[in-house]
């Protein structure tokens, strides 16, 4: 058995939470983008695309991330890629957050009253226009405190990426556990660590809600 | 290069899938039970217009809540599994699956509800102290079902992705359904396709629970 002291236990992990912030932020600004893609086809109301976002939708949300993470690991592998955890827990954790993105979206912009699209429409803007200088705008707004609320589940998600065997924080702490018998203490500082992680963001995202609905009365 | 998928050697393990599905649900139903329970009596501590309570009690749930959900559901299921043999508590899996699920389940809950008693009109509080109806009474006749009824959807929710969830406690052996997927690929080499056999019965039992719950709350929980 390899001596650990307790400074080389974080030390290690957190050099592996790096992996977890990096994992995090692939997913999150991945699934923005297909998440925006997504929500764009949705109101751009072509026919047909309603029904099949909100079937992706449904798709993601209505099963287990782990059992994506599965499907994208063994699925990529039926192309004849060669799969390695990166690229599968990427593409996994991207279309999971675009399918939560696009739905906290929706209701954004869904919130916007009918009369701003109309006045948008009536100075002669086109779809494009109206999207980019009305719409758009108003709806950030709005979104960007459930957005930051939902980057909390991402960086929770990325946990999971530890079962195809990504090294991040909680695969990081399964190892450094096995390797010292002290599961009690390893844990509890993996979990302090996400802890450290998420907790500013979530603080962060309630002010940000408080804010905006002083903003409002 | 043609991919060939067979799933029926997948669903000739029928047998193991239902034993999953019967583990996952059962997991799950034990969680919502025990979760409710737990978050109800914390969200009564945390609402803001129940009343005075020790200040050591409002603090430890308030660091109860937001340590559960800051920290991934996988490594509160560790540390239950793996990391309390440690301190002296040996659970089995099943055990420490369940009770790492309604940890988990509590503190979304107690958030969940806080928000629908906080709800609560002071004019109904009052008008059950009028009616010389204790604290207890007051908060489980007046002030609970109307906040349940307000939040009932978002509790759908939270106990569907805790369903949902469940999957990872296959991680630590609890036998349920992607236990089940896991073991079956092990047998028959057939990954992908016994995955999304698993996969979709995990959306068609989201999508039952769904409709299941949204009927059970009106009647037998809230009334009316």
């Amino acid at each position: 058995m390899v001596d650990f002291s307790l400074w080389d236990i974080l030390r290690n992990l957190l050099l592996a939470a790096r992996w977890t912030v990096v994992l995090s932020l692939i997913a999150f600004i991945g699934g923005g983008v297909v998440g925006l893609a997504l929500l764009v086809i949705r109101i751009a109301k072509v026919r047909g695309t309603e029904r099949l976002v909100s079937g992706y939708v449904q798709l993601f949300q209505g099963t287990p991330l782990l059992m994506q993470l599965f499907l994208t690991y063994f699925g990529i592998a039926l192309f004849g890629i060669q799969t390695s955890p990166w690229t599968s827990a990427a593409l996994a954790l991207t279309l999971y957050t675009s399918a939560f993105l696009t739905e906290i979206w929706r209701g954004c912009v869904a919130s916007i009253p009918r009369g701003q699209w109309e006045a948008a429409q009536s100075l002669a803007l086109n779809f494009g226009e109206q999207l980019r200088h009305v719409v758009l705008p108003q709806a950030l707004k709005i979104a960007i405190a459930p957005t930051v609320g939902f980057m909390v589940q991402v960086i929770k998600g990325t946990a999971l990426a530890s079962v195809i065997g990504f090294v991040e924080l909680t695969k990081a702490g399964s190892m450094i556990s096995n390797a010292t018998l002290k599961p009690f203490l390893v844990y509890s500082c993996v979990a302090l660590m996400y802890f450290a992680l998420c907790f500013p963001v979530s603080l962060y995202a309630k002010s940000l809600e408080r804010k905006m609905n002083a903003d409002r009365t | 290069m043609r991919i060939e998928f067979d799933f029926l050697a997948v669903l000739a393990q029928w047998p193991l899938l239902a034993k999953g599905v019967a583990w996952t649900l059962g997991l799950t139903l034990a969680a919502t039970v025990i979760g409710m329970a737990l978050g109800i009596a914390c969200a009564w501590v945390r609402a803001a217009n129940m009343g005075r309570r020790p200040a050591w009690l409002v603090w430890g749930v308030g660091a109860y809540v937001e340590l559960i959900r800051n920290t991934p559901f996988i490594v509160q299921l560790f540390f239950v599994f793996f990391g309390l043999p440690a301190a002296g508590i040996k659970l089995s899996p099943e055990t420490a699956s369940i009770i790492a699920m309604v940890i988990n389940l509590g503190a979304y809950a107690t958030e969940i509800l806080r928000a629908g008693i906080e709800a609560t009109p002071r004019g109904q509080i009052e008008a059950a102290h009028s009616l010389a109806l204790d604290r207890l009474q007051t908060f489980t006749r007046v002030v609970l079902p109307p906040a349940l009824a307000k939040v009932w959807p978002s509790l759908v929710s939270q106990i569907i992705i805790v369903m949902l969830g469940s999957a990872v406690c296959g991680q630590i052996s609890t036998q349920e359904l992607s236990y089940a997927a896991n073991l079956i690929q092990s047998r028959n080499f057939r990954a992908f396709e016994s995955f999304i056999v698993a996969t979709a019965i995990y959306l068609l039992l989201a999508v039952t629970l769904r409709r299941l719950l949204n009927w059970l709350g009106p009647r037998f929980l809230f009334g009316r």
